[in-house]
């Protein structure tokens, strides 16, 4: 399988602060990946430095098999949406398009166009002159119009509402299906994406904690509800991320698939077994390893 | 679309599912084409590649098949084939339980035989 992106051994020091740590990854050409993680987990530190905005303390990355900086022939592969994106302010939309147009080699503007529409924008309203909602679906028709065979997007939804959200991904889907490409979406909104997320990455604290095909991934943990003490002896030897008492009941996050006989005696107790959501599974395994560093600091 | 579609069971197997339902139903004949999968994972908001695997498992079962360039279609005998299948797994889903569960409360075979009978009247 050819690769998009490879990131070998990357580390990037601010001063005192390592923001990214010794990473390695790569990222499969044509699917959707979500890279995920909470605020200052060096997400978006790793995108800059893979569409070559800022450089890497250390380590390489490669675009399609090249290196990035300063080679235009791999940057007009990658199309980088980023949050609160800014844009000239005397230009309209319009404008945008025509300069995104000449930036991509893959641009398609009667699609732009048709998004246009989709999203209700003002094609000649001059970009000053924007909400923040409205300069948000700018920068998602200017990544999905690119078809660039990398197209990133951090973020790219400050300000846009439910259903603009929701056409956003109903496009995304639809055009990634007529011309796949190499997706990687950065976000906070977990369960909006989690169902067309082919692979998962998960970053805490600048080192990767999770890098799995989503399907596995949704096998990895499980929530066993039931009674407190049949819980227990149910869990017991287990690897227990939470757990959640009510009254006589529990309800326990249990990582680790189950095996057949798990199941039957789960079933003879009585118990309840539901899958834990990617959303949860992020949660639960990026707060639990803050406490434990807070405790090691102790 | 999303209430289609539950987290607790895989993606795949509950889009192979709704296509199982709709030849069951009537709505997908034999002989018929499927909807694609980038049809599919636009309606159930989902990765294609999540919808070729639902799709897939169903070629696996001979209950679709592929024909070269234009699609998936499905397969003749699919219909009574998933009938079959079906009827197992209302055995194993709900007259073993039922019978578990009548164990449990002491109800003997003839009280049962009798709530059936009285269940199919008052239907």
């Amino acid at each position: 399988m050819s690769h998009a992106v490879e990131v070998h051994r990357l580390t990037k020091s601010y001063g005192d602060v390592t923001a990214v740590h010794d990473v390695s990854f790569s990222i499969e050409a044509n699917k959707i990946y979500g890279l995920l993680g909470r605020n200052g987990a060096g997400k978006t530190t790793l995108m800059k430095i893979i569409t070559a905005q800022i450089f890497a303390t250390y380590g390489e990355v490669k675009v399609f098999g090249e290196v990035p900086y300063e080679n235009s022939h791999a940057l007009s592969q990658i199309c980088f949406i980023k949050e609160s994106q800014k844009y000239p302010e005397n230009f309209r939309i319009m404008d945008v398009l025509d300069v995104a147009a000449s930036i991509f080699p893959n641009w398609d503007m009667e699609y732009a166009y048709t998004l246009i529409e989709d999203f209700e924008l003002p094609l000649k309203r001059r970009m000053e002159k924007l909400s923040r909602g409205m300069l948000s679906s700018v920068g998602i028709i200017i990544g999905l119009a690119s078809r660039a065979p990398l197209t990133i997007f951090d973020e790219p939804y400050l300000g846009l509402d439910a259903v603009a959200r929701s056409l956003f991904y109903d496009r995304l889907i639809e055009d990634y299906g007529e011309h796949p490409r190499t997706i990687i979406l950065s976000t906070h909104l977990i369960d909006e994406v989690s169902r067309f997320l082919e692979h998962v990455i998960v970053i805490d604290n600048g080192k990767i904690l999770i890098n799995e095909d989503n399907d596995v991934l949704r096998e990895r943990a499980i929530t066993v509800t039931g009674q407190t003490t049949k819980v227990e002896s149910f869990t017991a030897g287990k690897d227990v991320i939470d757990r959640t008492p009510l009254g006589g009941f529990l309800s326990a996050h249990v990582m680790g698939e189950l095996s057949t006989e798990d199941r039957k005696q789960s079933e003879e107790l009585g118990l309840e077994l539901t899958p834990v959501s990617l959303q949860q599974l992020i949660v639960h395994l990026t707060s639990a390893k803050t406490h434990k560093k807070e405790e090691e600091v102790q | 679309m999303d209430s289609l579609i539950d987290d607790s069971r895989p993606i795949f197997v509950q889009i192979a599912e709704r296509i199982e339902d709709d030849i069951i139903k009537g709505g997908l004949l034999e002989e018929s084409q499927v909807p694609s999968t980038n049809q599919f994972a636009s309606f159930y908001r989902i990765n294609p590649a999540t919808a070729a695997k639902g799709v897939n498992l169903l070629v696996d079962q001979g209950i679709l098949y592929k024909k070269r360039g234009i699609g998936m279609f499905v397969a003749k005998g699919a219909h009574a084939k998933l009938m079959e299948k079906r009827k197992e797994q209302f055995f194993a889903q709900y007259v073993v339980k039922m019978i578990q569960e009548a164990e449990k409360l002491g109800i003997t075979s003839e009280e049962l035989t009798d709530m059936i009978k009285r269940g199919v009247k008052t239907k």
